[in-house]
């Protein structure tokens, strides 16, 4: 049997690795995608006091540091059953808020923009960011920079630091705003809108004006029809800050509404022994392995999945754009809502809407009139026991789960983080990608190796956290080897 | 004359180094046009296999973040290490380990423990450890060995110099990439920390000091504390007396207390330093008091400090005089 190693292709705290296995026809028998990293924080969190996990574990991703800081001081909320005041939970969602504008901008600007914008057989030299500037305009490139410059501004006024943050407290929020630097963030928000808006034209007009593009979207190698995860909120509207955990199914009707203290009575998760990272999976379907379909416990944690476990979006401008989205491919209402959408590359387009919604909330954050009501805390008066917390993290639903003795000292720590939510539809993704391109016969070139990357990097994989920021082209290298291990061909990319 | 060369890569990290050195904005377009890139697998696309192929020596600047945890870490950094004329261990994973470097307070075995048998949330195959060989229907696939200790870099190969933080701050990698581009003599190579200051964060507070004792220390969360005034005075473990400054001291002026994310100063253990800065302002009883109650007053003390390795050696656990509290296998 032949294998195909592409290593390495991007990151989790290191490398993510895709061997492929070939049939002696040449076909694709088997692709994995392997985790091949592991640092640890379940284990060396214990023993730490509990209040300390918010500047703990935003280690665990430089990229989306303000997720787990998030999600944590939610989980100390819950630990120490203390209610924050309300201004403490709008300044936490303003400062997540900014934060979402930023990623999300930056992942599509430097990550998936390249690939629609260049176009994936473009020479590998000009697909990417650079390239981007260049062709849309330096103007642009410059909005893009400034947008991540002035959010990550007002991430480190309201958490302190632009790279983990520092102000969650349960029961609170280290730090009020004053009046000046309210207006800041508003002026950022106002801008944050226009942008996204922008941004949606942009996709209108270069991805979906060009019917090739509109092609691959559609097109079987990038569908996948499993179960949709995402936050909603009492209308159910998607939100990111809080809410409870829905779960769609692949037509559309709810499977699962929970609050995500009771997420290890839905999700379970699968181990082996070639990767790190575990395989999470519906508990009520159970595991059947990596397959597609409502038999099949696979789930998706995604900004497409989010739109689709939703009945709409809690902003005007959002709401106006999330039925363009689903009027656009084709999706019918059904029982009052949408019928999901599977086309994994949409995820970039569902990407968009949540970036206006985020911009959209922000602005309303930064307008109310409590927002700078200086009681930011409030005392802790009970003996903490155990909590759990989540916030929709940009790459998926992300859930902290703390123990603690009576003096909040941590005794045991769960956690299933955004991307692991996504690992079994990311190497079912990557296989089937491998297996439409790849069959007896076939050339390897550089643009297959692309659209095999693709496969993944609509779900902005935090594998890839880094990568998705900068000038940025996916590591990706293919080495084709017969049966004894010889090699046979190798391709690899390159950026000048 | 042809651009100097210029590698960053990452081993056991969160990607927040490559973050913050994004965060410099439009000056990384300054990097681009005074650099030529030959390695930098968040931007662009060179293999290991073209590191390999390079001669020693060839990279100008390779900034290095990231522990070594595992197999894979180590092989990168031996082979970095020759391939570079200067390599720089940037942020605090690579300089001392960081957050993850706690590790080294338990073992590997209760990590797989932790992580997969004992999982709330695994299912029927939790004992399916991670193996570095697997066999699968269609062949075999390996993975790089996790370490039992985690390691800084120059516990593995010789440094040149070291940029502190967690991550270190933008506008001090700005300022060494423009001493590099302009020409700047660095000082002299051998493990210097640059990028960064060199006395406490204390120093660089705007919080005002006045040499009051405390009775007790307090959680974060059972103090409001005043604004304004040291947050050690006021009973909150800051690490800022302990930690090397340049961050410009942000923690302390949101009323959180500061981390130790800069690792210690020159010469010193982060933790023993800071035990010597917590002496001093622990109250010790008055004077009427003999040597016994004096020291059972500063027992008492430090009775109420939680989690001190925790707190003392959050960065720099695996750089510290403690490193780990388990000797491990050999080679390990």
């Amino acid at each position: 049997m032949k294998r195909i190693a592409i290593d390495p292709v991007t990151r989790l705290e290191g490398h993510g690795r895709i061997d492929i296995f070939l049939n002696d026809e040449g076909d694709v028998a088997n692709a994995y995608f392997i985790v091949p990293e592991l640092r640890g924080f379940e284990q060396f969190c214990v023993g730490r006091p509990a209040e300390e996990m918010p500047r703990i574990t935003d280690r665990i991703c430089g990229v989306c540091p303000e997720a787990h800081h998030i999600a944590s001081t939610k989980t100390l909320d819950a630990l120490f059953h203390v209610d924050p005041p309300p201004v403490a939970k709008k300044l936490r969602e303003m400062f997540y808020s900014a934060f979402y504008v930023a990623d999300h901008t930056t992942h599509f600007y430097a990550l998936a923009g390249p690939d629609f914008v260049m176009g994936p057989d473009a020479p590998p030299a000009e697909r990417n960011i650079l390239g981007v500037v260049h062709k849309v305009g330096l103007e642009i490139g410059k909005q893009v920079i400034d947008a991540r410059v002035r959010n990550h501004r007002v991430i480190r006024m309201l958490g302190g630091r632009g790279v983990h943050p520092v102000a969650g407290l349960p029961g609170g929020w280290s730090k009020a705003i004053a009046a000046d630097e309210r207006q800041v963030v508003e002026d950022v928000a106002r801008q944050n809108v226009d942008f996204a808006l922008f941004s949606l034209k942009l996709f209108e007009d270069l991805v979906l004006g060009n019917p090739q593009y509109v092609e691959l979207i559609l097109s079987d190698t990038f569908t996948h029809r499993t179960y949709s995860m995402g936050t909603v909120d009492a209308n159910n509207h998607a939100n990111f800050y809080d809410g409870m955990i829905r779960v769609v199914d692949p037509d559309g009707a709810e499977y699962l509404k929970y609050h995500p203290r009771d997420y290890a009575q839905h999700i379970a998760e699968h181990s082996e022994s070639w990767t790190y990272l575990k395989f999470p999976y519906l508990k009520g379907i159970g595991w059947k392995g990596f397959e597609d379909g409502k038999a099949s416990g696979v789930y998706c944690a995604t900004p497409l999945s989010r739109l689709n476990a939703a009945d709409g979006m809690a902003t005007p401008r959002a709401q106006e754009a999330y039925e363009k989205f689903y009027e656009t491919l084709g999706s019918k209402r059904v029982n009052g809502r949408y019928q999901p959408v599977h086309f994994r590359l949409a995820t970039h387009w569902a990407r968009l809407v949540e970036l206006l919604y985020a911009a959209e909330r922000m602005l309303e954050l930064a307008t109310d009139p409590e927002i700078t009501d200086p009681h930011v805390r409030t005392p802790i008066t009970t003996t903490p026991t155990e909590g759990v917390g989540s916030v929709e993290a940009p790459r998926g639903t992300l859930t902290h789960h703390y123990w603690t003795d009576e003096r909040g000292i941590l005794t045991r720590v769960n956690l299933i983080v955004g991307t692991t939510n996504n690992y079994a539809p990311i190497a079912m993704s990557v296989k089937k990608a491998a297996q439409g391109l790849i069959q007896k016969g076939t050339v390897i070139t550089e643009g297959l190796l692309n659209r095999i990357e693709m496969g993944f990097r609509a779900y902005d994989p935090c594998f890839g956290c880094a990568t998705h920021a900068l000038p940025g082209q996916m590591p990706l290298e293919v080495v084709i080897r017969d049966p004894a291990g010889a090699e046979l061909q190798r391709l690899s990319q390159y950026v000048d | 004359m042809a651009k100097p060369t210029f590698a960053m890569y990452w081993a056991a990290s969160c990607g927040g180094c490559e973050i913050s050195l994004l965060n410099i904005g439009e000056k990384i377009l300054d990097v681009d046009a005074a650099f030529q890139v030959v390695f930098w697998p968040c931007v662009a696309d060179f293999k290991y296999s073209d590191v390999e192929g390079y001669p020693d020596g060839y990279i100008d600047l390779c900034l290095f973040n990231g522990a070594i945890r595992n197999s894979e870490n180590e092989e990168l950094a031996h082979l970095l290490r020759r391939k570079s004329k200067t390599l720089v261990a940037f942020g605090s994973c690579a300089y001392e380990g960081c957050a993850p470097g706690l590790a080294n307070l338990t073992t590997n075995a209760a990590t797989m423990r932790t992580i997969y048998t004992d999982c709330l949330t695994t299912d029927e195959t939790r004992d399916r450890l991670p193996q570095p060989l697997s066999m699968v229907p269609e062949g075999e696939i390996r993975i790089p060995v996790l370490y039992e200790t985690v390691r800084a870099l120059d516990q593995v190969v010789p440094v040149d110099y070291i940029i502190p933080g967690c991550p270190p701050e933008a506008h001090q990698i700005a300022a060494v990439i423009q001493a590099v581009i302009s020409g700047v003599p660095l000082p002299a190579p051998g493990g210097k920390v640059i990028g960064a200051g060199t006395v406490a964060v204390c120093e660089e507070c705007p919080l005002a000091k006045n040499v009051k004792q405390i009775t007790r220390f307090y959680r974060p969360y059972e103090l409001v504390p005043e604004p304004g005034i040291c947050l050690l005075e006021q009973g909150l473990v800051c690490m800022g007396p302990a930690t090397r400054s340049g961050c410009g001291a942000l923690c302390p002026q949101v009323g959180m207390r500061c981390e130790g994310c800069y690792g210690p100063l020159d010469g010193q253990d982060q933790g023993a330093r800071m035990l010597s800065a917590i002496a001093s302002v622990v109250a010790a009883g008055g004077p009427d008091q003999d040597e016994a109650e004096q020291e059972h007053a500063i027992a008492a003390v430090m009775d109420t400090l939680a989690d001190p390795a925790g707190t003392f050696y959050r960065f720099s656990l695996a750089h510290s005089l403690l490193r780990r509290v388990r000797v491990a296998e050999p080679g390990t």
